[in-house]
């Protein structure tokens, strides 16, 4: 075998099964080069104060955590309602109606918080899609056994939204399927899902944390669409989107 | 807690006692992610609400990985909305492997590298803080987080091998760094 550091790492941090250990050993042993780097890393890695270097939460984040923590799950809504009444020791038969207001206000906030923090994730290196294709006979079959659902992907490509592919992606704690889209250098991440609170067919665009959001209803499922790009032209991805599926029958 | 919701209260048990203990290793993330000790303690904070809300749908196997994949979104989430564009963030990471790609061809290691002098934590800390954004965060999990190869992977969404180029990548340029720092005190 020829000089490869990343060995030498993977080595030293005993990853290599016991074949190649004794290759790279092997290997290590003849050269003079390989040799130094070795002891060079370990010499590294003994002089990291690995103790010192951790850091120990605080004691006040610690505590903070622990108060927060034992409410039960579906009580994102309660911790809300907490806040609002301060204490919350109210009536709840006497509270209904504003409640109902403050929980939807709320939930919808954090559906689109998701949905904004997912597309943001999308955008680092290597994350967009998981299935990158510009095919739609690819990624429609993709999300097959992945998800409960049958996400419409339609291909867009002719007029100005190029397809990427597709990604599963977790919105609210519950599965959704990400379609990717290019316009330019823009990407939009489009997510299908359940349950994500949308109630008219009719695509209504709404600006969130700087980035557009449009967000319709068709058969049963919630289509959120989410980008940089300008709100024109992502209504027009919308209305696209709209017309060739209900133009075609997937 | 109110009693009618023993099986919530469970949940939360379980994930206390699954969770809790490695609040020091995703706090030690954090810090090194992003560099602030507030910001820091706000990411962890949200890393475990997330947690423990889709605690449900964690399906087994090592908790510590899933955790700081969980803190590893909220930070990188936090750290493009700091910056206006995330575009950037991914361009600089990659201009950043990139351009180290081509340091490491040609490093060579030179022979006092196997003295390295002691460095106080401080210091040390500051060194590794400066690395690249994605050699820090791997040098990190594998060094102060004790994850293996293939946990790295995991919390970091890439192929073992990248996790491998770059682990050799930081620990060749904290050495780097480490000798420079020497030289100058």
């Amino acid at each position: 075998m020829s000089c490869d550091d990343v060995l030498i790492h993977a080595l030293i941090d005993g990853e290599l099964d016991a074949g190649h250990a004794r290759t790279v050993e092997a290997h290590i042993a003849g050269c003079a080069r390989c040799t130094r780097q070795v002891a060079a890393y370990r010499a590294l890695r003994q002089a990291l104060p690995v103790r010192e270097l951790r850091y120990a939460a605080p004691a006040s984040l610690r505590a903070r955590i622990e108060r927060t923590v034992p409410v039960p799950a579906r009580t994102d809504r309660r911790t809300l309602l907490k806040g609002f009444f301060a204490g919350g020791a109210v009536s709840a038969l006497a509270a209904a109606s504003v409640a109902f207001v403050v929980i939807r206000q709320g939930r919808d906030d954090v559906i689109l918080g998701e949905a904004i923090s997912a597309h943001l994730r999308s955008l680092q290196a290597d994350h967009l899609t998981d299935v990158p294709s510009t095919d739609r006979h690819t990624v429609k079959p993709w999300f097959n056994g992945r998800i409960d659902l049958a996400p419409p992907v339609i291909d867009l490509t002719g007029q100005g939204f190029t397809l990427v592919g597709g990604r599963l992606d977790f919105i609210d704690g519950k599965p959704a399927a990400a379609i990717v889209y290019r316009r330019r250098v823009h990407v939009i991440n489009l997510f299908v899902g359940q349950g994500l609170g949308v109630r008219t067919r009719a695509p209504r665009l709404e600006v969130v944390q700087g980035f557009n959001v449009l967000r319709w209803n068709e058969g049963g499922l919630d289509l959120l669409a989410v980008s940089d790009l300008n709100r024109d032209e992502l209504e027009e991805f919308g209305a696209k989107f709209i017309a060739a599926g209900r133009g075609a029958t997937s | 807690m109110a009693p009618d919701v023993k099986d919530d209260d469970g949940a939360a048990q379980r994930f206390r006692t699954a969770a809790l203990p490695y609040l020091d290793d995703v706090y030690t993330l954090a810090r090194y992610l992003l560099r602030d000790p507030h910001d820091a303690d706000d990411a962890v904070q949200e890393c475990f609400l997330r947690a423990f809300r889709h605690f449900a749908t964690f399906r087994g196997g090592a908790i510590k990985p899933w955790l700081l994949a969980i803190l590893r979104n909220v930070c990188r989430a936090e750290y493009a909305r700091r910056h206006a564009s995330a575009f950037m963030q991914s361009d600089e990471d990659n201009a950043a492997e990139d351009c180290a790609q081509g340091i490491w061809q040609e490093a060579a290691p030179s022979p006092e590298a196997e003295t390295l002098r002691h460095l106080d934590a401080a210091s040390v800390q500051r060194l590794i803080a400066d690395l690249p954004p994605l050699f820090r965060e791997t040098l990190v999990l594998r060094e102060f987080n004790d994850l293996s190869y293939r946990e790295i992977a995991e919390v970091i969404g890439a192929p073992v091998g990248t996790v491998m180029s770059r682990l050799a990548r930081a620990r060749a340029l904290l050495q780097a760094a480490w000798l420079a720092e020497e030289k100058e005190t």
